[in-house]
């Protein structure tokens, strides 16, 4: 009866997309609406070919697949990423890339959001829905809940990405930062977020642990944040039910600072809660040793969580928003700098005892690197905060190695040690392919972080310094031009970091595949049954 | 690193909270010391920060802080003071007769600096910020002598108040030229001679026999304007061109690219836009720039 139910939703729903591609008014809507004509139709196909096969019951199993393919996802989605910011770094240094037969497509405008959310959401939101599928089930000893729901989030999310991709390329954007997925991207974005926030829940629900273990709490605190400000920052009146346009409710200021408060929470939700839960259950599992304090993880949980609501006004010093909100973004920067660092310790300090692990085990390199990148950018980020520092840091290149920084050393190291840790467990392998080459992965990373940030560094003060600098009468002593163009070496750095922060993820792409395809099996030793509760 | 520590346990000792997840366990380590207490002095800092500044919104505005502070009001002081220290100087640079200016050393000293911040502002997006145009683009080189519209002062004055070409000022400097191909004027064997005949003026290889028939198509159809040896005309903005200055390219393909669809380069009038001392001072850092008149 469900099939049948699911036959007819999936039937409708193509039927309505190909009415959609009809009447679209725009290109972006309307290969959008091919896109989800061609995916429901596809998964009608699938469910009608499937309907005979007896259901396999393994309620004692963890629910491995939906990881397993996140993995994969998450290396792919990386990889495309990574590639289309070195291209886009190389488009700003050289001009000449943004070809002309590509004008509208390809040119920079088009493929900044395509980078920044293929990173983030895709490569990022991959990361973290797999690896809460997978955290959320050994800590609680419980298979997902939702049966096949945990699975709808996995190609929902997929989908959600394809769909924006097409339409960035074509020119549908709502044109704000992190957030630029037309409205009716952002509405499949709230039914795919809150059925993984009902697995993950589920899931805690039902576990046969007595209490919930960290990582869990700065997960769960993720998903729901992040559906909280989503929606928040998304509301929006379309203009047709056929068109990708649509206008914002709020306007002005207000919309500006509805934009940071989310833009700056994807940054304190997305990409630091989120992935400190990754942090709190992978690092204690490579090293092998207990979590560093649990009065610390608490004290810095809900301080983090509590602080980072209120920072987003220190995007909008010295605009239209008023003084007093600009006070509050910098207080609340300021105050967020310890319970960052709380999980930086907690990190860290877990690895006491156990520090000749750094020698022997590249992994953990990657892990305790990333969480020295957390550390600094945290340090950074409440830092650029201060309104003096902020007037001149504000609109140049430091903002741009401040989030690389954090973005590359942190989210991205933590990201490809949870992948190494997690390819031989998933796939039963006897360990990695090639520990070498998480070494190459490791100092090609590194060196390529450092790099881009370095060479940020000097390009953006270089430019603040030039912008602001006026002569005995207060005229201006340089042009906009002037600036852009004393940046070209320092762009050129930045693009061979990038490019080898993107060799070093082919490495690792190769090195999971080869984990995959050519390493012998692990001797079953019931590693798919639960361990029970203690 | 810390290789031959390894067997010290130190947190050990202090237990766990006795629960495990997969594995996992959690020690019972305190906060660090000095964590909490840069936690707890940053906390003081915002408190005193947001008692000295406005910080908390109420009904009407916001807590002021004690201070009095705004960034508001920073910027209209700083803008007022610089305005109050450059007045007497603008005010001469207004009265000044415009052929004085450039030899006044005491006006010069101040419209140089200011006219070239106006210009790096204003004008650098289409004549670069060296000035120096984009050679081929038709974005003139104002660093040479060769003047479109004349390059006194007074020129310089008249075509950055008005603009050129452009249909927001009435007073713009205006001139147009046929389009010979688009509109048929000449038949294109005649166009492709009068191409030879330019070439041949600016001193370029040419075809002789071509240029002597284009020599006498120049003389009834273009001399009116760019005169008879092709010296141009500032009074009425024709380009001089028997020297090796092209605004859209001196190659074969582009003077009869130029001769088939014309040319019909536009400038911004900029009165409204700036004051009248901005317009002074750019026009003198304009002209001081080496091919002033």
């Amino acid at each position: 009866m469900w099939d049948y139910t699911k036959l007819v939703v999936l039937g409708v729903i193509a039927v309505l997309a190909a009415i959609a591609t009809n009447y679209a008014h725009d290109l972006a809507y309307q290969v959008n609406a091919l896109v989800v004509m061609l995916a429901a139709g596809l998964t009608f196909m699938w469910t009608l070919r499937t309907m005979d096969e007896p259901k396999r019951a393994t309620p004692n199993e963890y629910m491995d697949g939906v990881v397993r393919a996140g993995v994969i996802a998450t290396t792919f989605w990386g990889v495309v990423g990574f590639l289309v910011g070195v291209w886009i770094a190389f488009q700003l240094a050289f001009p000449a890339l943004n070809f002309e037969w590509a004008q509208g497509i390809l040119n920079f405008g088009r493929l900044r959001p395509l980078h920044t959310s293929a990173v983030i959401f895709a490569f990022g939101g991959n990361a973290l829905i797999m690896s809460s599928f997978y955290i959320v089930q050994r800590t609680s000893a419980v298979r997902l809940w939702g049966g096949n729901l945990a699975w709808f989030v996995f190609w929902g999310w997929q989908l959600m990405i394809v769909l924006a991709a097409t339409s960035y390329v074509l020119g549908g954007t709502q044109s704000k930062e992190y957030a630029e997925t037309v409205w009716y991207i952002d509405w499949w974005i709230v039914v795919v977020w809150l059925s993984f926030l009902a697995v993950f829940m589920g899931t805690l629900i039902n576990r046969k642990e007595p209490h919930i273990y960290v990582a869990n709490w700065f997960l769960l605190a993720f998903i729901v944040t992040i559906a909280m400000l989503h929606v928040g920052n998304n509301l929006a009146i379309p203009v047709s039910i056929f068109s990708s346009q649509s206008v914002q409710v709020t306007a002005g200021v207000q919309d500006a600072m509805i934009q940071w408060w989310y833009g700056h929470n994807a940054v304190g939700f997305f990409l630091t809660a989120g992935f400190l839960g990754m942090m709190y259950y992978f690092i204690p599992k490579q090293a092998e040793r207990p979590v560093f304090s649990y009065k610390l993880s608490i004290i810095h949980f809900w301080a983090l969580i509590f602080l980072y609501i209120w920072a987003g006004p220190h995007h909008l010093h010295y605009t239209a928003l008023p003084d007093w909100a600009s006070t509050l973004g910098m207080t609340f920067s300021i105050m967020l700098w310890m319970p960052s660092w709380g999980g930086m310790i907690n990190g860290l300090m877990t690895l006491s005892g156990a520090w000749d692990k750094l020698r022997t085990d590249p992994i953990i390199r990657m892990m305790v690197v990333s969480v020295g990148f957390y550390g600094m950018s945290t340090f950074e980020g409440p830092m650029m905060s201060i309104k003096a520092v902020n007037s001149l840091s504000h609109y140049t290149d430091w903002t741009i190695g401040h989030v690389h920084s954090g973005a590359l050393g942190w989210n991205g190291m933590i990201t490809f040690g949870a992948l190494y840790f997690l390819t031989p467990r998933l796939w039963n392998r006897e360990g990695l392919y090639s520990l070498k080459l998480v070494s190459w992965h490791f100092w090609l990373a590194t060196i390529g972080i450092v790099l881009y940030a370095s060479s940020m560094w000097v390009t953006g003060i270089m430019e603040g310094l030039m912008w602001r600098e006026v002569d005995a009468n207060g005229f201006l002593v340089n042009a906009f031009a002037d600036t852009v163009a004393a940046k070209f070496p320092m762009y050129v750095v930045r693009g061979l970091g990038g490019a080898m922060f993107l060799t070093g993820a082919l490495i690792m792409a190769y090195n999971l595949w080869m984990t995959v395809r050519a390493q012998p099996a692990r001797a079953p030793v019931n590693a798919n049954n639960f361990v029970p509760a203690e | 690193m810390c290789a031959k520590q390894v067997t010290k346990k130190p947190s050990e000792p202090v237990g766990t909270t006795g629960h495990s997840w997969d594995g996992i366990e959690e020690l019972n380590n305190p906060m660090p010391r000095w964590w909490v207490w840069t936690f707890y002095a940053t906390i003081l800092w915002a408190v005193g920060y947001m008692i000295a500044y406005p910080a908390w919104p109420l009904i009407n505005g916001a807590t002021p802080g004690v201070l009095g502070a705004s960034t508001r009001a920073d910027v209209v002081d700083e803008i007022a003071r610089f305005d109050a220290a450059n007045a007497e100087i603008k005010a001469a640079l207004i009265a000044a007769p415009l052929e004085t200016i450039p030899t006044d050393q005491a006006l010069m000293a101040y419209a140089e600096p200011a006219g070239a911040s106006v210009f790096r502002t204003n004008c650098s997006t289409c004549h670069g910020s060296g000035a120096a145009g984009v050679e081929g683009k038709g974005y003139p080189n104002l660093l040479d002598d060769d003047w479109l519209w004349g390059g006194t002062i007074a020129d310089i004055h008249l075509t950055i108040s008005h603009g050129i070409r452009n249909t927001t000022d009435p007073d713009a400097r205006y001139s147009q030229m046929p389009a010979f191909g688009a509109d048929q004027l000449l038949e294109p064997a005649q166009i492709d001679a009068v191409v030879e005949h330019v070439l041949a003026i600016s001193g370029q290889e040419h075809d002789a026999a071509l240029a002597t028939e284009g020599a006498t198509l120049f003389a009834d159809n273009c001399a009116a304007c760019h005169m008879e040896a092709g010296e141009g005309d500032p009074t009425q903005g024709a380009p001089r061109l028997n020297d090796a200055i092209w605004l859209y390219g001196g190659s074969r393909e582009k003077i009869k690219e130029t001769v088939v669809y014309a040319r019909f380069g536009v400038m911004p009038g900029w009165t409204g836009r700036l004051t009248e001392d901005e317009i002074r001072a750019v026009a003198a850092y304009v002209h001081s720039r080496g091919g002033g008149e």
